[in-house]
């Protein structure tokens, strides 16, 4: 992609900023075309994107950034606050019909995965205690009641099939078959339709009218490009719909459509298909599609609380103690602290920009293990702290005893103070700033 | 109703939604920053993508400037000019004996696809043999088994959840042995960032090579016109795995541009070999580059 960190992007507009120390409006201007490049590229809709830089740029003008010292990065929290807002910052659950059975009625697009969405949802329903059952309202694509047959039997959830009638009919047989059978919540597999298609968009208004349908789903596809915003308004207009699905998470698309949707119809996303397995559907979550749509990891929320865990004061000191290579445990106890206090290492190492899940499960970072080494270097005395030389095998032994751990676990904790401060060391050289 | 008519028709409601503004621009005659502001808009919002829709305001502004166009008409002809200027406008001539191998994401209308072009070989006389090799969605085999009874063409398929290679395999024994001239593969969907799935499809693409050497292979990623900037990313991945031919743009029906294929031209010399225009068996069209670039704006 060619744009890949809009952070780099942005502080790079301001990056003068450091001699001047006041920013221009033509700055500004500059940050807020990058950010408008950077929306475009991930399909953000073009009117979306026009009005998402207006609010965001005189809210930039407004807050103090100007005097800020890093405001390439305000910016972007400005902006990924806006994103996350516009998103909607609350999750929004499957409601539930006051009188059972729930109906659900699925509607989208050809080709936007409404047939293996009825399956996951069905699954995902039956996983919350529900009963769900499937319906096949698609009578024209070949083989749709096949494939919503065997997905339901994938996803162990009951099935309902009158063929290739009117849809109408076969959603209340479906209604009726529930109420006989026990299911609590009936799913309608609809077929994919264009929304200009005047005929198809009137069939699904049929079947509202002649049941009580407590959500009506629009499934999108999240590569969507520009014309998701007409293709949401088109089936609002026309239906009311009362919630969003985006499937096809798990590719490497930026995911603007979504902010473009939620832009315009203004309901909420409430689910999205992330695999090919029937499980893989998840809750909607508006940072990550944020940070997505700007193309970067959880950056911010790691600054954020790298911000309110670790004080300026503890930064200065830090970092002339890494000039002066003066760096021991009592640092790194103080640092792994402060990592403590950021919450779980885990999701920590999740927000850093490619570092991928995956990858962590071999790293295998347990907070048992920071509590382990802060009880290892509090069994040291005040001298060994500031010296490591100090200990030898009968120190080490004694350390291990009081802390209630293995020699082994003490020679591991110096052995990552080392390496740390060998990293400090490097930081130092160089000049870079500390991650913290 | 012509094939002229039937794209037309297709892009019908796209130029609706656009055309009207950019008409009134033109009758204004004056090309300036207003102008190019529009067209930004307009080719933006056609999926064109950020980076190329700079690319053509650039060079239509340099040619208009250097020719110094004041005239509605000659604005708009340089302006398709350019538009046509970044698109490969080029047909696929099929020799005989070849394999079609599809391939694309899931849900941008494969199977489909190949019900159409198996029905447009044939009305051509050629002998056609379909390979469902997508053995992995569900049902996807009985629904190629609708087209290609449409189609009248035969089709060979295995059960469902197996080794879609073998499939490929045996749909090139079958069609060396009876003389056919065109065999085309179903694939299964796939994102392209799954390192597996790719790894399938080119084994897939080995076979064919391997198996028949003798055939013209095309490879032809099929794209969804309502596709946004995500498209570049999936030809150039494609292309990486198993060397991708041609496009086919489908569901050009609705009111999507397909604009990106501008920048997957900027990018890649690969042309679109056809158009999806509806889900009736005519509904495929070869690609018109006039006409294209006429519904985009």
């Amino acid at each position: 992609m060619a744009f890949s960190n809009l952070t780099d992007k942005i502080n790079h507009v301001f990056a003068k900023l450091k001699n001047k120390g006041a920013l221009s409006e033509l700055e500004i201007k500059q940050a807020m075309r990058e950010i408008r490049v950077a929306l475009l590229e991930a399909d953000v809709n073009i009117t979306v994107a026009k009005d998402f830089i207006a609010r965001v740029g005189e809210r930039a003008t407004g807050e103090n950034i100007l005097k800020s010292l890093t405001p390439g990065q305000q910016v972007i929290k400005i902006v990924n606050d806006e994103l996350i807002e516009l998103l909607g910052s609350q999750q929004s659950k499957i409601g539930v019909a006051s009188r059972l059975p729930t109906v659900i009625m699925m509607c989208g697009l050809q080709g936007a995965g409404k047939t293996t969405m009825c399956g996951k949802l069905g699954r995902f329903l039956a996983k919350q205690g529900k009963k769900p059952l499937v319906v096949a309202c698609d009578i024209y694509r070949p083989a749709a009641i096949n494939q919503l047959e065997i997905v339901s039997s994938k996803a162990n959830v009951g099935f309902f099939q009158m063929g290739t009638i009117n849809p109408t009919k076969i959603a209340k047989g479906a209604i009726d078959y529930a109420n006989k059978n026990g299911y609590d919540t009936v799913i309608l597999d609809t077929a994919g339709r264009l929304h200009v298609n005047t005929e198809l968009m009137q069939e699904l208004q049929d079947i509202k009218k002649n049941i009580d349908i407590t959500e009506i789903l629009l499934v999108v596809d999240a590569m969507t490009g520009q014309d998701a915003v007409t293709v949401a308004k088109a089936f609002d207009d026309s239906l009311g719909i009362t919630g969003v699905i985006i499937t096809k998470l798990d590719g490497d698309t930026r995911g603007g459509a979504v902010l473009s949707i939620k832009a315009v119809t203004n309901k909420p996303i409430k689910l999205t298909g992330v695999g090919e397995k029937i499980d893989d559907l998840e809750p909607f979550y508006p940072d990550r599609i944020a940070n997505r749509i700007l193309g970067m990891g959880d950056v911010l929320t790691l600054i954020e609380k790298a911000e309110q865990t670790f004080s300026q004061e503890q930064a200065r000191t830090l970092a002339k103690k890494i000039k002066e290579s003066t760096f021991d445990l009592n640092d790194f106890l103080v640092q792994m602290e402060s990592v403590g206090k950021m919450g779980n290492l885990g999701d920590m190492v999740g927000m850093i920009p490619g570092a991928s899940k995956l990858k962590l499960g071999d790293a295998k970072l347990d907070e048992g293990m920071v509590a382990r080494n802060k009880a290892i270097i509090y069994s040291m005395t005040r001298k060994e702290r500031e010296n490591s030389k100090l200990l030898n095998y009968s120190r080490r032994k004694r350390i291990a005893q009081g802390s209630g751990t293995s020699v082994q676990d003490v020679n591991k904790v110096v052995k990552q103070y080392e390496q740390t401060k060998e990293m400090m060391k490097r930081f130092g050289k160089k000049g870079a700033k500390l991650p913290f | 109703m012509g094939l002229f008519s039937k794209i037309k028709e297709g892009l019908k409601k796209t130029k609706q939604s656009i055309g009207f503004a950019f008409a009134q621009l033109f009758k204004k005659g004056v090309f300036g920053e207003d102008f190019y502001d529009e067209l930004e808009s307009i080719l933006l919002s056609a999926d064109v993508g950020s980076a190329t829709t700079q690319t053509i305001i650039e060079q239509l502004r340099e040619d208009m400037t250097r020719d110094k166009i004041s005239s509605a008409d000659k604005a708009n002809q340089y302006l398709k000019e350019v538009l046509l200027a970044n698109l490969y406008d080029e047909q696929l001539e099929l020799t005989t004996p070849s394999v079609i191998l599809i391939v694309g994401v899931n849900g941008v209308g494969k199977t489909t696809t190949i019900g159409k072009l198996a029905h447009n070989y044939v009305k051509q006389g050629k002998s056609v043999l379909v390979g469902g090799a997508d053995t992995f969605r569900a049902a996807a085999g009985e629904q190629l088994d609708v087209w290609c009874s449409r189609a009248g063409v035969r089709l060979i398929k295995h059960e469902e959840g197996s080794d879609p290679a073998s499939v490929v395999y045996d749909a090139i024994a079958s069609a060396k042995s009876k003389n056919t001239d065109i065999v085309i593969i179903d694939t299964a969907g796939r994102l392209h960032n799954k390192k597996n799935l790719m790894e399938e499809l080119k084994k897939i693409n080995r076979i064919i090579e391997r198996e028949y050497p003798q055939a013209q292979q095309v490879n032809l990623l099929v794209l969804d016109a309502t596709t946004g900037q995500n498209a570049v990313s999936q030809v150039e991945i494609f292309d990486q795995a198993i060397s991708i031919d041609g496009i086919v743009l489908t569901k050009l029906d609705g009111t999507a541009k397909g604009g990106v294929v501008f920048a997957i031209a900027g990018e890649k010399e690969l042309p679109v070999y056809f158009v999806g225009v509806g889900e009736g068996i005519d509904d495929l069209m070869p690609f018109d580059a006039q006409e294209f670039v006429e519904g985009v704006i």
